[in-house]
């Protein structure tokens, strides 16, 4: 019993970080018929910000280390994303497979450079006592990381949600996502849409890159890649450019890795989301929420 | 005359072995040297992957991230029947043979029920699945992330040791004039005329009463038998198989090739995919120049390492001259018949 609760709750923690990978890629592909490739890019960059600001307040309290690598590493997500859209996106606008090939540039192009700047290697992330501690739950001692990603994956969702479903800016990306030339065509700057997608895209990876930090207590140049990989088999599984989709998927995607990953063989999990991607496929093509919009 | 240039292209290449000659610069022994040859080998097995993958992009049109998954099967299934079933080398060769034939099949056969962008995520499930199966090295088949090296008494040895390099060179030549071959026919047949036809426009050559399905899927089956025979002959020039061939950098890296060169034109691929091999290992050996290692951090650890020089300039070279390599030299042609 103990372990099935330890999986689940394992799962949700992997799910939450896939979701926040996966959300904006899923957006930027409803709205700009994108495929972002350099979304792990983001991710790592992010990841690596967060632990350089992390380090530089090393003397204060671990909790102010660890909000200040939270902070940057969206922040830099954010950032990175926004400038990606408006130097290398935008010009390529009538050319949409050369938009995919960019971000595939510039996804090796950062991989290397991390690569070359800070090791191949793994690096120690710190964290706060208490996330290193465990809590115990149903007679399972899950480790406390697993609920702040979980708690926080979970607000931006509901933060994703509301401002989809609730402000006027959403409004035009749901709209933009069933049909982009109906909404330029009413007047509207569809433009300024596609870097605000970006940019929110761009926050959620760099927050999951700092997160992922945290839960797996290391960083390394190789992790943003692997989940791009997962985020793109969430996404396309969700249903791509549905937000709930994502999220839905993404739970689904690490439950089954985790269950299986620990029941049958390590590798088997990895292997059954694949299949999973491929059943889905031919059952739904569209994904599973896929038709409905954000 | 362009038929001339071509044979006369040919057998120079083909004497290569033989001509003991230092090209400052280019190369870093003479030319009938093993490490040149072996690199000149590495550049046509890289410059005939290409031409594959150029296939299934360039002419159908089909933006597929998993052709790593099909070169691999050429350098695993290869390297597991040789060195961990001891069967000789033609048996080997028909079972990748095989296996390269039903994998793209099969896999095609699903990936093709979607189009364009959730294709290419699909292709790219697809291969990553192959790739975590590498690394798990399965009943200790695959040797996981050590790879598998052929060893010695398991190929014949006439394509063993440094002496026989200019076996494995011609091996690689051969594949590359044969895959040359099979491309320009294909893509110059019916079948490949459909192909363009496709890319360009899949709804109207349903209008015409055509099965685009069908076109697609044996595109994407050639492209990956194609790309398997490419293996093989890496597997023989490297003497081993390393995971590095199974993983999604390396389709991202191929297609980096075909755009270099010059999508939609195979001997723009080929091109790109030779230039491509060449400038990633000479930049490896440019980075441990002594001039670049004074130059200050900010300046050296970019410059040496080569997937960020080949990045940027693939980004340049999307943004800035989307015809590529191949491009480049077409228009300057064009304007000195003018």
């Amino acid at each position: 019993m103990s372990t099935i609760v330890l999986l689940i709750v394992t799962g949700l923690g992997l799910g939450a970080l896939y979701f926040l990978v996966a959300a904006g890629l899923s957006l930027i592909w409803g709205l700009m018929r994108v495929l972002n490739f350099a979304h792990g890019a983001f991710f790592t960059v992010a990841a690596y910000t967060g632990f350089f600001a992390a380090a530089a307040l090393a003397g204060t309290s671990p909790w102010v280390g660890w909000f200040a690598s939270l902070v940057a590493g969206t922040f830099v997500g954010a950032v990175f994303a926004t400038l990606t859209e408006i130097a290398l996106i935008r010009p390529l606008y009538r050319r949409p497979v050369g938009q995919v090939l960019v971000t595939v540039g510039l996804a090796l192009a950062t991989l290397a450079l991390v690569e070359g700047a800070f090791g191949a290697d793994p690096r120690q992330v710190t964290v706060p006592p208490w996330m290193a501690a465990t809590t115990s739950m149903l007679g399972a001692a899950i480790p406390n990381t697993r609920f702040v990603v979980i708690v926080l994956a979970a607000l931006v969702l509901f933060g994703l949600l509301f401002f989809l479903r609730r402000t006027r800016y959403g409004l035009i990306v749901r709209a933009g996502v069933e049909n982009r030339d109906m909404v330029s065509a009413l007047g509207i700057d569809v433009q300024r849409a596609f870097t605000l997608v970006f940019a929110i895209g761009g926050a959620a990876a760099g927050l999951a890159g700092v997160l992922a930090a945290t839960y797996y207590g290391t960083i390394d140049p190789g992790r943003g890649t692997a989940m791009l990989i997962s985020a793109f088999i969430v996404v396309v599984i969700g249903g791509l450019g549905s937000i709930a989709g994502s999220a839905l998927a993404a739970v689904l995607v690490g439950l089954l890795q985790q269950f299986l990953n620990f029941y049958a063989a390590a590798g088997v999990g990895d292997f059954a989301v694949v299949l999973l991607l491929a059943v889905v496929l031919l059952v739904r093509p569209g994904g599973l929420l896929g038709g409905k919009s954000a | 005359m362009r038929f001339a240039l071509l044979a006369a292209l040919a057998l120079l290449v083909l004497l290569f072995p033989f001509i003991h000659v230092t090209v400052p610069g280019l190369f870093e022994g003479p030319l009938d040297s093993a490490g040149t040859l072996n690199l000149l080998g590495l550049c046509f097995v890289f410059g005939a992957l290409a031409l594959t993958y150029d296939i299934v992009f360039g002419y159908t049109g089909l933006l597929s991230f998993g052709h790593a998954l099909y070169f691999a099967v050429g350098v695993y299934v290869t390297a597991i029947a040789l060195a961990r079933w001891h069967w000789s080398l033609p048996a080997a060769l028909v079972l990748t043979a095989v296996v390269a034939v039903l994998l793209p099949l099969a896999l095609g056969a699903i990936c093709l029920r979607v189009r364009d962008i959730p294709f290419a995520m699909v292709t790219l499930a697809f291969a990553e699945a192959g790739s975590i199966l590498v690394l798990q090295n399965p009943f200790g088949l695959t040797g996981g992330e050590e790879g598998l090296a052929l060893g010695g008494g398991v190929l014949p040895a006439a394509l063993v040791g440094v002496s026989n390099t200019a076996h494995l060179y011609w091996i690689a030549a051969g594949l590359l004039a044969a895959t040359s071959l099979i491309g320009w026919w294909a893509v110059g047949s019916p079948l490949g005329r459909v192909w363009q036809a496709i890319r360009e426009n899949e709804r109207r050559v349903t209008a015409l009463g055509l099965n685009p399905y069908l076109y697609k899927l044996a595109s994407f089956v050639l492209s990956g038998f194609l790309a398997a025979c490419a293996g093989v002959a890496y597997l023989l020039l490297q003497g081993g198989a390393n995971p590095q061939v199974t993983t999604s950098s390396f389709t991202l890296v191929l297609l980096v090739m075909v755009v270099l060169g010059g999508v939609g034109t195979l001997w723009g691929a080929v091109l790109g995919g030779i230039v491509y091999e060449y400038l990633d290992f000479r930049l490896v050996e440019f980075s441990n120049v002594p001039a670049l290692q004074a130059l200050p951090g900010v300046l050296r650890v970019p410059l040496s390492e080569p997937l960020f020089i080949l990045g940027v300039l693939f980004i340049v070279l999307v943004l800035f001259l989307p015809q590529g390599l191949g491009g480049l030299v077409r228009s300057a042609g064009a304007r000195s018949e003018r």
